[in-house]
């Protein structure tokens, strides 16, 4: 537990200087001459302060990624399913962002492109004090072992060819995490942290139930020592006593190795639970980002409102005014126009079918997207 | 049987509370079952039981299928006599019996000039080859049409015949997996282009270019061993495409997984994802793919040999055994001429047949007969 602390200490690595190569960028620029200019720079580029870049683990600012459903004849792209637009965000170390939505809102998406996983359309990315917006694969994989990620689903997430001691100990070994020698009982130990057997070194994943591999997802992720963690709804495949084990265990481990999580979720009690802040995703944009009680008490767009609605309480004398919202999420491929929420809410005007509303700080860390409130 | 072979592992995880339809489903579909934890006690008692690997699995049940079985004793039989066989004995592929028996036989030529009569002997004396012998104690299986003991030719070809179909398989196995691997991991153009060269390789029409091949390699005289050598290079060049459109189809399912995702984001350099994650998980295709290719090689060299376009004489081949079936005589009249050979081919392809259909049903447990 010792190593643990001295690492986070150490907590603004040294990251190498990126290079670039003129062919790169020329190429880069003629790919992007594809894509339409505005949707890429509609934004001011601001830096994030020296103190913001010590404070956050994670700064993501107009974060887009655009998947193309329509190329033309030479292959370029000219119809988007804009999964994430135009998403900003920023975690403390050490503090949990919980990510709530509906299905197909873009989460995952989000999850993924800003841990490099998938690359970004536009948007810049700040991981430990460092600009990782440019890195390319080489970079990405020497500040992977810092950025992990947890997946929904324990069952395809494991190599099922390895042993769960070989799949905890390969980023051990690749990033040199301890020396050659020790890796067992390093594994080991971790995974009784993570509540597995430690006689389940030689055992294959084919041999364990779901909860049980959700362990093996975690201990894997934590095995590296990483800063930041993106939990990508890591419980909800598995029945609710083992959720509450995971997500406590999720919890213990933050407090000892002064973990960041971004906490994937469509379970808003889960998010309540572990979140210090909470972001609110509809059709790939963040709607509402703020405190988790704030959010919770006093959420300011309509869609959070409606969310918040839906949540079951266990006392069937109170009756709650359920905000029912009509019709299914519109498709990313073709968002309506104006603001995206405007044919599902309940208090439309007429403004939010013309304008896209302003994200903007209403309170302190309390940051919403709609025309209800001042705009600017 | 089927029943008690599947739940024999169970039984020793679990012993006495495994039902046996239970039992069947959870290994028919080791990845999907989602079972809650076991009771605390049977996996305390689970846990000193010996853990089986994927592939000690796959083993068991090879291991217990009756036709595969045959195939592979078949097999081990079959290389054994023909790499041992020849040990025992004096003669090797290209000796020739000389002891046909001798004969002499003179002529008297008469004639008259000028009145006197001259008389000439013409005596030949002829050492005879035992050519065409029917099985005797010397020759188990009788001698060809050169004299050579059918026996030996037939071990020394299955020692060629054998060993080319491995080589030949190991090779275009190697290049398949490199190229559809390739192509498979990196995706867009570079699986673009290799793809299309295979395309065209498989439509390219393998057994005239193969005469081609053979021809151009007689002009240049190409001779004896070398032209083995170039004869395997020739089957694996028309080989390996078929395996590289296996291993890549595979690869490409594979890398969408979301293990693949997860070594990516843990920074694993791309030979380990390929060669540690990728590649064993088509491995089972692989070994079964190629055990089938094995017997199909077999019968290319042997069809490539019987047209006197393979290995070329003396070295034997079951190919070239057979070739004495164009003497319609020997069609007729010596049948251990051209039958052992034509057995061995047989045999040797069915068995490969066979332990390759056993391997493909080992390794996928869902299939049940």
């Amino acid at each position: 537990m010792e190593e643990k602390t001295e690492n986070t200490q150490e907590s603004t690595s040294p990251v190498p200087p990126k290079k670039q190569n003129a062919f790169v960028t020329n190429a880069k620029k003629l790919f992007q001459a594809g894509i339409p200019r505005a949707s890429l720079q509609d934004y001011d580029k601001t830096p994030p302060t020296e103190e913001e870049l010590k404070e956050n683990i994670l700064i993501v600012n107009h974060l887009k990624k655009y998947f193309p459903v329509e190329t033309n004849l030479i292959g370029q792209p000219i119809r988007y399913l804009k999964a994430v637009d135009d998403v900003s965000l920023r975690i403390p170390y050490g503090k949990t962002l919980g990510i709530v939505g509906e299905s197909g809102c873009g989460k995952t998406t989000l999850g993924r492109t800003l841990l490099g996983l998938y690359g970004k359309t536009a948007g810049e990315v700040y991981f430990d004090g460092a600009d990782i917006t440019d890195f390319g694969e080489r970079q990405m994989n020497t500040i992977r072992k810092d950025m992990q990620v947890i997946f929904q689903d324990p069952y395809s997430s494991l190599s099922p060819r390895f042993t769960v001691g070989g799949i905890i100990s390969e980023g051990v070994a690749v990033h040199k995490i301890v020396p050659r020698d020790e890796i067992k009982d390093y594994v080991m130990a971790l995974m009784e942290r993570c509540g597995l057997q430690p006689q389940y070194y030689e055992r294959y994943p084919y041999e364990f139930s779901g909860g049980q591999r959700q362990r093996i997802c975690i201990a894997r992720a934590l095995a590296v020592k990483p800063k930041f963690v993106v939990c990508d709804e890591p419980v909800s495949a598995l029945d609710v006593s083992i959720q509450a084990q995971i997500l406590n265990l999720l919890r213990e481990l933050q407090t000892e190795m002064q973990l960041a999580y971004m906490f994937i979720s469509h379970d808003l009690s889960v998010v309540q639970h572990v979140s210090d802040s909470v972001g609110v995703m509809y059709l790939g944009s963040m709607v509402e980002c703020g405190p988790t009680d704030r959010i919770f008490e006093n959420p300011m767009h309509p869609y959070t409102k409606s969310l918040l609605s839906a949540v079951p309480v266990p006392d069937p004398r109170r009756k709650k005014d359920r905000i029912i919202l009509q019709g299914s999420i519109p498709s990313p491929a073709n968002p309506p126009s104006g603001c995206r929420f405007h044919t599902r809410c309940p208090a439309c005007m007429d403004i939010c079918k013309e304008q896209a509303p302003v994200y903007r700080e209403y309170e302190a860390g309390h940051s919403c997207a709609c025309h209800l409130y001042p705009q600017e | 049987m089927d029943k008690e072979n599947n739940n024999e592992r169970d039984e020793l995880l679990t012993p006495g509370t495994a039902e046996p339809v239970e039992a069947v489903n959870e290994e028919a579909k080791p990845q999907e079952t989602a079972e809650t934890d076991q009771p605390q006690e049977t996996e305390n008692l689970s846990d000193r039981v010996k853990v089986l690997s994927p592939a000690q699995l796959v083993a068991r049940r090879f291991f217990r299928s009756k036709l595969s079985m045959i195939g592979l004793v078949t097999l081990l039989v079959l290389y054994l006599v023909c790499f041992i066989g020849p040990l025992f004995s004096d003669m090797d592929y290209k000796t020739i019996d000389y002891n046909g028996g001798s004969s002499s036989q003179s002529t008297e030529i008469t004639y008259t000039v000028d009145g006197e009569t001259y008389t000439m002997y013409d005596i030949t004396y002829t050492e005879s080859i035992n050519l065409k012998a029917y099985p005797s104690a010397d020759h188990w299986l009788g001698t060809d049409e050169n004299g050579r003991d059918v026996l030996m030719r037939v071990l020394y070809g299955g020692q060629i015949s054998l060993t080319i179909g491995i080589v030949v398989v190991v090779l275009e196995t190697l290049l398949g997996v490199i190229m559809g691997g390739i192509a498979g991991y990196f995706g867009k153009w570079v699986d673009q282009i290799i793809m299309r060269i295979v395309d065209i390789f498989y439509c390219i029409p393998q057994m005239p270019i193969l005469l081609i091949c053979s021809a151009i390699l007689a002009a240049n005289e190409v001779n004896g061993i070398a032209r083995i050598y170039w004869l395997c290079l020739v089957l694996v060049f028309f080989g390996w495409a078929g395996t590289a459109r296996l291993v890549r189809g595979q690869i490409l399912s594979l890398r969408e997984q979301e293990f693949m995702l997860a070594e990516r984001s843990m920074g694993v350099p791309v030979w380990r994802k390929i060669f540690l994650h990728l590649i064993p998980n088509v491995l089972p295709l692989l070994i079964v793919q190629m055990t089938l290719g094995l017997g199909s090689v077999i019968l290319t060299e042997s069809t490539l040999s019987y047209l006197g376009l393979g290995v070329p004489i003396p070295y034997a081949t079951w190919g070239n055994i057979i070739q004495a079936l164009r003497d319609f005589t020997t069609l007729q009249y010596h049948f251990h001429i051209w039958g052992p050979p034509g057995i061995c081919i047989m045999l040797a392809v069915l068995s490969f047949n066979f332990v390759g259909d056993g391997l493909r049903d080992a390794f996928d447990p869902k299939m049940k007969k």
